[in-house]
């Protein structure tokens, strides 16, 4: 294929991806808003306001970062392995396969699909935020790169659960069992210094601190551990997990026997 | 000029160690409407799932207009269209997208890709559903968006998995008309199914394929000849006389009914002599029918023995 054959194919993955989550905008962007809605609702208003100010600043301010970055998260992973898989399921997938087009660019594709509707729902969760608190953002670049860094890293993640999947419960097992657990021991609720040392160090093995951590920084200017170390390892997770994608693509034999 | 596809010593032995194609040699030529047939479980499905790249390997060489797979896979794919026998696109996109969306795959812009959906779809009698979610498709015209998706990046070599499977008539006669047309337009077909009526109509080359081998590679009129014996059903003008079985010359006379008889004969025995002998009987025949098809019977009777 030449390069602009390519693009027409990434085009195509991406254009289809988009209109897939649109057509059920209520199963892919309402479902978010309302949890954060209630997460404001519960956490912020009624809870937060016992809590009082962390790290300088009132509890729903706080956990605003968090709650943006937990509904990029989830939206990300959910894209790719649901329709990654879907298209596995129904077989249609196969139609991908035997086309010409390079393992990269289907790979891109579901990734760029998946990166879109987490920016999506991460927009809609902010504009929620600002409903409830008052967000001045500090750094601006900071904030976008570690938005779309985190994004990416979820939907490449997706992308392998949805390999590995053969059912559609090994399509929850991830997001119930090790992502959900890891966000909500990322840091989005409390600030880690609150832990006890060894806790505190526990926690610097999951990689979510670094993505809360990083967005709070570029958002509030806060943040528990270094932004540039934590950029540099979600960079280090998108390699591995892209290089890890890609083989899987070429040499799996639960998409080609 | 390359064959439109050559196969060579090609192998395949699944993780749990099931030979499925046991060192298979096949070359189909360009333009040409070519029947792979075999029972269940002979191998085709895995022949062509190597083919368009859904299975890999295990030795062989395939070349695709002369273009080796294993050297240019995407090249090789540019010009191969299949239609898998069952059906494999998103239920919930709609008919226009679907065709849209192959040609995508293929590097296609945009409006060429929809002007080509424009034609294969109203080709195939589905432009007024283009709108219409495939979900919501009959049988047959999900079908027929299956072979417009297989075409619209109008491959040279078009692949198809048991096409009318499960179709009425007159979609199978649709389809049988519109297969002749996309091939005396120069595109080269590979047919598989089950209904040898349909290969013995359609197609001029035939390879019968048994337990992961080729057991006949030849055209459709010299397989046909190696079919010693065939079995006529004839209706009478009038109820029958005789009440046993009988023979004449080669031919056995067989009573199924007082109003019908199967006459078993071999394929050098002269049908005018049958007549006449029954007419000397005074017996008058008012139809008469082949019992099966003739690929049938010669297909049963190649594949016919127990597997090893």
């Amino acid at each position: 294929m030449t390069p602009y054959q390519k693009w027409i194919a990434f085009h195509t993955i991406y254009i289809k991806e988009v209109r897939r989550f649109m057509r059920i905008w209520v199963q892919t962007i309402v479902p978010p808003a309302i949890t954060i809605v209630l997460y404001f609702i519960i956490f912020g208003e009624i809870i937060g306001t016992r809590i009082g100010p962390m790290e300088g600043y009132n509890y729903t301010q706080f956990v605003a970062p968090g709650l943006v970055m937990l509904a990029v998260i989830n939206s990300a992973y959910a894209n790719v392995v649901s329709s990654f898989f879907g298209a596995k399921f129904q077989r249609s997938l196969e139609e991908l396969l035997i086309s010409p087009t390079p393992n990269y660019i289907i790979l891109h594709g579901y990734v760029l699909g998946g990166v879109t509707r987490s920016i999506l729902v991460g927009g809609v969760a902010a504009v929620i935020a600002l409903f409830f608190t008052d967000l001045s953002i500090q750094y601006w670049g900071i904030m976008i790169v570690v938005l779309l860094l985190t994004a990416t890293l979820f939907a490449l993640l997706g992308f392998i659960n949805a390999v590995y999947a053969r059912t559609f419960d090994d399509v929850t097992v991830i997001p119930t069992f090790v992502i959900t657990p890891l966000i909500y021991l990322g840091g989005i609720f409390y600030s880690i210094n609150l832990l006890p040392e060894l806790w505190q160090k526990i926690s610097l093995l999951n990689p979510i601190l670094y993505m809360v951590n990083t967005f709070r920084y570029g958002t509030l200017g806060i943040s528990d551990i270094n932004v540039l170390w934590a950029l540099t390892m979600i960079g280090v997770f998108i390699c591995i997990t892209y290089i890890y994608a890609l083989h899987l693509l070429r040499t799996s034999k639960k998409l080609r026997q | 000029m390359h064959p439109a596809l050559s196969i060579n010593g090609l192998r395949k032995v699944y993780a749990n160690g099931v030979e499925a194609i046991k060192g298979i040699d096949l070359e189909v030529a360009q333009r040409d409407f070519f029947a792979l047939l075999g029972p269940n479980g002979a191998g085709k499905s895995t022949t062509i799932g190597i083919i368009n790249s859904l299975i890999r390997k295990t030795a062989g060489t395939i070349d695709i207009f002369g273009i080796s797979i294993d050297e240019d896979f995407a090249r090789a794919k540019l010009n191969i269209g299949v239609m898998p026998q069952e059906f494999n696109f998103n239920a919930f996109e709609r008919t226009m997208d679907i065709v849209v969306t192959q040609a995508g795959y293929y590097g296609i812009p945009h409006s060429v890709a929809t002007e080509r959906a424009e034609h294969d779809l109203k080709l195939m009698g589905l432009w007024e559903k283009r709108h219409t979610r495939a979900i919501a498709l009959s049988g047959g015209m999900k079908r027929r968006l299956m072979i417009a998706r297989s075409i619209v990046h109008r491959p040279k070599l078009l692949i198809l998995d048991e096409p009318t499977a499960g179709v009425d008539i007159d979609l199978r006669r649709l389809l049988w008309e519109l297969l002749r047309t996309l091939n005396s337009e120069g595109t080269t077909i590979i047919l598989t199914t089950h209904y040898l009526e349909e290969a013995e109509h359609l197609c001029r080359n035939v390879a019968i394929i048994d337990h992961g081998t080729i057991i006949q590679n030849t055209s459709i009129r010299e397989l046909l000849k190696l079919l010693q014996r065939e079995v006529f059903v004839m209706d009478l003008i009038s109820p029958l006389v005789k009440t046993e079985d009988w023979s004449y010359g080669d031919a056995q006379i067989h009573i199924v009914d007082s109003n019908t008889l199967k006459v078993n004969t071999h394929r050098d025995q002269s049908l005018n002599d049958i007549f006449n002998h029954l007419n000397e009987n005074g017996i008058q025949v008012s139809s008469m029918r082949p019992q099966s098809n003739r690929l049938e019977e010669l297909f049963l009777s190649l594949t016919r023995s127990d597997p090893p």
